[in-house]
């Protein structure tokens, strides 16, 4: 049984390894993708080495200087307090990608074992589990994550809850799809009759082949997690001033828009060159995984 | 569809039960007394065990379309939403006639000179389009046409111009999703056998463009349009509250300022029955236009009548 | 070259397309030369991969642009030469004097079309008359094939494979084409409805009285339809003859190799003797003779030079160096 356990353990290894190769050297050859990889990667250094990269601490206040239009001193600006916009940028920048990535990482990982469960399983399972999938997306993206943001109140970690929430429904689905393409495969007869437990088949056959639709899909949803914890921040929810994340920023310089323009305009620039990057990577991961469809 | 609905209902209803602190001893003004607090609760029946409140309100619902009172103002929100809904549909309507009239020619232009500049500049623009949040595009917006150049309005409602700016705030990013969807299908439609045969018909390009290529690459976005509006419907909540639009978009955003829970959970719910109401005339448009699905669909009430 | 030249209906001179996919130029057809009589059929034998769908399309015209193209050589049809003439006019030749029938019918057939639409359509297309006529005409032309008239509204998916095949011919016949290109038409059909479909074409055509190319890999199928034929490796004809010379006489390893792999009702066999190894690679094609990995008879000679086709008999040619005659059979040569 261990002889069997340990052939059966290496050809999807040795498959996966080089498939990654084959995927990654596409990937090099597509610019934009490559681009996206490199500004993301970027913004991720950015928001690692924060406090090498921002010349001003977040919350340094400059009483003397507040208000100001970008100069040398202060490259964006400072906002009503004085403080410096584009250091509150690179700090925001820690909690507005964490969250995008975060809340993806965990909602697919659920959704994952939800689709995994409803499409092996069947029957009832797939049927309560589909049901709630269709009540939880019956309810717009942005309106089912206020709904629980209002429950949990503001602050990092429920605004993180509250978006792994909003999802869970995305990675479900696919996964489930995936399950049901695959659940016929021979290989998992195979598997099935050497007595192969069922969470080991589950595990060790069928998540890996629903790997790359749920990749793309995960990798595009970031941007749109990062932009919906900026459009809670901005109505109240969220993660609150004094914290700088990207959306409160901008939420705190609407009412100074005529005279401070920039408290408005940079952080949100910051926020679509980082849905930008993680777009034309997620669009280039796609051809990548899936060469039929390129040019 | 009503199952759905009702579990919604169910489903944001449970979620807000569980709201945390008390918002009542807010509405109650400086520390009021715990008897003042339980006095006012046991008035709204907000002391009735849980399956009672639930009964109570799905009931309201269903059966009289009554979503009750506000908590902060004791007015009905039913009437409140359905004076607002027009103003928050009529946005939604022209964003969803703008991402279909502008989006899906772009797309097609695109797909039919793939690799040429066309393509690639509108894939371009529409790459920041769907990277744009669309609460900053507005404010960008208002930046420019009404700060600086004063053209347009930034606030209210009234005429047509105030409704210029949050239309193209809100529909941008759908433009550009419909461009790219738009595009793709084509892509992928135009590599098919059966374009194959039209070729060797003797057709012209065009023609099979118009006649075979569009009827089909265009069929899998009406279920996008149909997805789209939801997100259109959940975008009007900043961009009514950036513009001052009256509509259930800053009614529900109001109610979250104050706590006012009746406010929110109504308003969420009626967002997604309008939501689910339009996927449901979606599926029954592409149903009608599809004969693939229309013969599933006839067959399946032919057997009904037999039975 | 081999037939009297005011029969010639269609002569195909050093075809050749490239496709070019990821900077790697595959080498689909490489010289490909035949002639076709008004009125006969002309089979095209070989392995998928070895460039029969690429000739008949080029034929066409309707290959992929993107990655295909045509590179060289000829192909006259009733004394003009298809690849010189404008896009505008190939267009007129499309489905009214050159039809083609595809592999696959699943596919083939627009599925949010009625089908009777998608006959009239090209009926349309080719003659000046109303709709209500061109209407008319695909139902008798349904009828033709077998389907009750009244189905014509109906829509692809209402069909069977083998039913699909069928408007798919009654498209490729609806005018009255002089030559109609068959690609493996019953590949994808079940047995039972390959002969059903076989017959009909047979019959459609001696009716029409259309030249034909029968495109496919299954001898059976070419040794009922065809008079002349080619076999086709590697983007070249490797034995080109009647069928009763090609049949009883093969002389090509390959062909050799063909027919033994064929199992037969007569002779008991233990095993089938299959061509040992694989197709080459298109991109990466052997030197000198294509075929010299995978041939039991191959010498110094057929790795390095360029074998041309040789006749070999009154109109059977052989593309291989090592076939010679004796007692009335052809063999290779110790």
């Amino acid at each position: 049984m261990l002889k069997v356990a340990t052939v059966e353990g290496k050809t999807p290894k040795i498959k996966r390894k080089s498939e990654f190769i084959v995927v990654a050297r596409r990937l090099s050859k597509n610019s934009s993708a490559v681009i996206g990889f490199v500004v993301a990667a970027l913004l991720v250094f950015m928001a690692i080495f924060a406090p090498l990269v921002a010349p001003y601490p977040s919350a340094k206040q400059d009483l003397a200087h507040t208000r100001q239009a970008p100069s040398a001193q202060h490259i964006m600006g400072t906002d009503e307090l004085g403080r410096d916009i584009f250091s509150r940028i690179v700090w925001g920048s820690r909690y507005s990608l964490s969250i995008g990535f975060l809340a993806v990482l965990i909602g697919t990982a659920i959704g994952m074992l939800f689709g995994a469960s409803a499409g092996y399983f069947g029957g009832v399972v797939d049927d309560i589990i589909m049901r709630l999938m269709d009540v939880l997306q019956s309810i717009p993206g942005i309106l089912l994550v206020i709904t629980i943001s209002v429950v949990l109140g503001p602050g990092f970690f429920n605004t993180l809850l509250a978006l792994s929430i909003g999802g869970i429904p995305m990675g479900c689905r696919l996964t489930r799809a995936a399950v049901l393409g695959v659940r016929h495969q021979e290989y998992l007869e195979a598997a099935t009759s050497i007595n192969a437990s069922t969470p080991r088949i589950i595990l060790r056959h069928v998540l890996p082949n629903s790997f790359a639709p749920v990749l793309v899909s995960s990798t595009m949803s970031i941007g749109n997690i990062i932009m919906m914890a900026a459009m809670l921040s901005f109505i109240g929810l969220g993660v609150q001033p004094p914290t700088p994340e990207w959306g409160s920023m901008i939420s705190g310089g609407r009412t100074l828009i005529r005279t401070c323009p920039w408290m408005v305009t940079f952080p949100g620039i910051f926020i679509m060159f980082t849905v930008l990057a993680l777009n034309l990577f997620g669009d280039g991961l796609r051809d990548a995984l899936d060469p039929k469809l390129k040019k | 569809m009503i199952p759905v609905i009702l579990g919604v209902t169910i489903l944001v209803f449970t979620i807000l039960y569980f709201i945390p602190g008390d918002p009542i001893r807010l509405l109650l003004g400086a520390e009021p007394t715990p008897a003042q607090v339980e006095a006012k609760r046991d008035a709204m029946g907000l002391n009735d065990p849980y399956l009672v409140r639930l009964g109570r309100y799905v009931e309201g619902i269903v059966f009289h379309f009554d979503f009750g009172k506000s908590w902060v103002y004791n007015t009905p929100v039913t009437s409140e939403l359905l004076q607002r809904f027009p103003r928050t549909l009529t946005i939604a309507v022209i964003c969803m006639l703008m991402q279909i009239v502008i989006g899906t020619p772009l797309g097609i232009i695109a797909a039919v000179n793939r690799n040429g500049w066309g393509d690639r500049l509108s894939m371009f623009i529409a790459m920041f389009g769907i990277s744009m949040p669309n609460f900053w595009l507005a404010l960008m917006l208002i930046l420019f046409f009404s700060v600086k150049l004063g053209w347009l309005p930034p606030f209210g409602i009234g005429g047509l111009k105030y409704y210029i700016l949050p239309c193209i705030a809100n529909a941008f990013p759908g433009i550009a999703t419909q461009a790219r969807q738009t595009r793709s299908s084509l892509l992928e439609v135009i590599r098919s056998d059966y374009i194959t045969t039209a070729r060797a018909k003797g057709m012209s390009e065009f023609r099979i463009l118009m006649r075979h290529a569009l009827p089909n690459a265009l069929l899998p976005v009406i279920t996008i349009i149909g997805n789209g509006m939801g997100m259109l419907l959940a975008g009007t909540v900043v961009i009514e509250m950036i513009f001052g639009i009256p509509g259930v978009g800053w009614y529900l955003v109001g109610g979250i300022g104050n706590r006012d829970i009746n406010v929110v959970q109504s308003s969420v719910i009626f967002l997604a029955i309008a939501f689910t109401l339009i996927m449901l005339l979606v599926d029954l448009a592409y149903a009608f236009i599809d004969p693939r699905v229309k013969a599933r669909f006839a067959g399946q009430n032919r057997r009904k009548q037999h039975a | 070259m081999m037939m009297s030249k005011n029969d010639t209906f269609l002569s195909v001179r050093d075809l050749v397309v490239e496709y070019t996919a990821e900077g790697q130029v595959i080498h689909a057809v490489n010289g490909v030369s035949f002639d076709l009589e008004r009125g006969k059929t002309f089979g095209l034998v070989g392995e998928t991969g070895a460039g029969k769908t690429s000739t008949a399309r080029a034929i066409l015209r309707i290959l992929p642009d993107p990655p295909a193209k045509i590179r060289g050589g000829e192909i006259i049809l009733d004394g003009e030469d298809l690849l010189k003439i404008s896009e505008k006019e190939m267009r007129k030749i499309r489905g009214r004097k050159v039809s083609m029938i595809f592999q696959d019918p699943m596919t083939a057939l627009n599925p949010i079309m009625k089908v009777g639409e998608q006959i009239s359509e090209v009926i349309k297309m080719h003659n000046d008359i109303p709709w209500r006529e061109a209407n008319e005409r695909a139902v008798k032309m349904l009828e033709r094939v077998g389907i009750p008239g009244d189905r014509s509204e109906e829509y692809p998916h209402q069909f069977s494979g083998g039913m699909k095949q069928r408007v798919v011919i009654a498209m490729a016949l609806a005018c009255s084409p002089e030559l109609l290109l068959a690609d493996e038409p019953t590949t994808a059909l079940d047995v039972t409805i390959q002969a059903q479909v076989l017959e009909m074409i047979n019959k459609l055509k001696k009716d029409f009285n259309t030249s034909m190319i029968m495109i496919s890999h299954n001898l059976g199928v070419v040794a009922e339809v065809c008079d002349d034929l080619a076999v086709i490796y590697a983007g070249e004809i490797v034995e080109l003859g009647s069928k009763e010379a090609v049949f009883d006489h093969p002389a090509h390893p390959y062909t050799l190799g063909l027919f033994g792999a064929v199992p037969s009702l007569a002779e008991e066999k233990d095993r089938l003797n299959p061509i040992s190894g694989l197709p080459p690679d298109p991109s990466h094609l052997p030197e000198g003779c294509h075929f010299n990995p995978r041939c039991p008879y191959a010498q110094e000679q057929c790795l390095k030079e360029k074998i041309p086709l040789r006749e070999i008999g009154p109109g059977h040619f052989c593309r291989c160096i090592r076939v010679t005659e004796k007692e009335g059979k052809y063999v290779i040569l110790g």
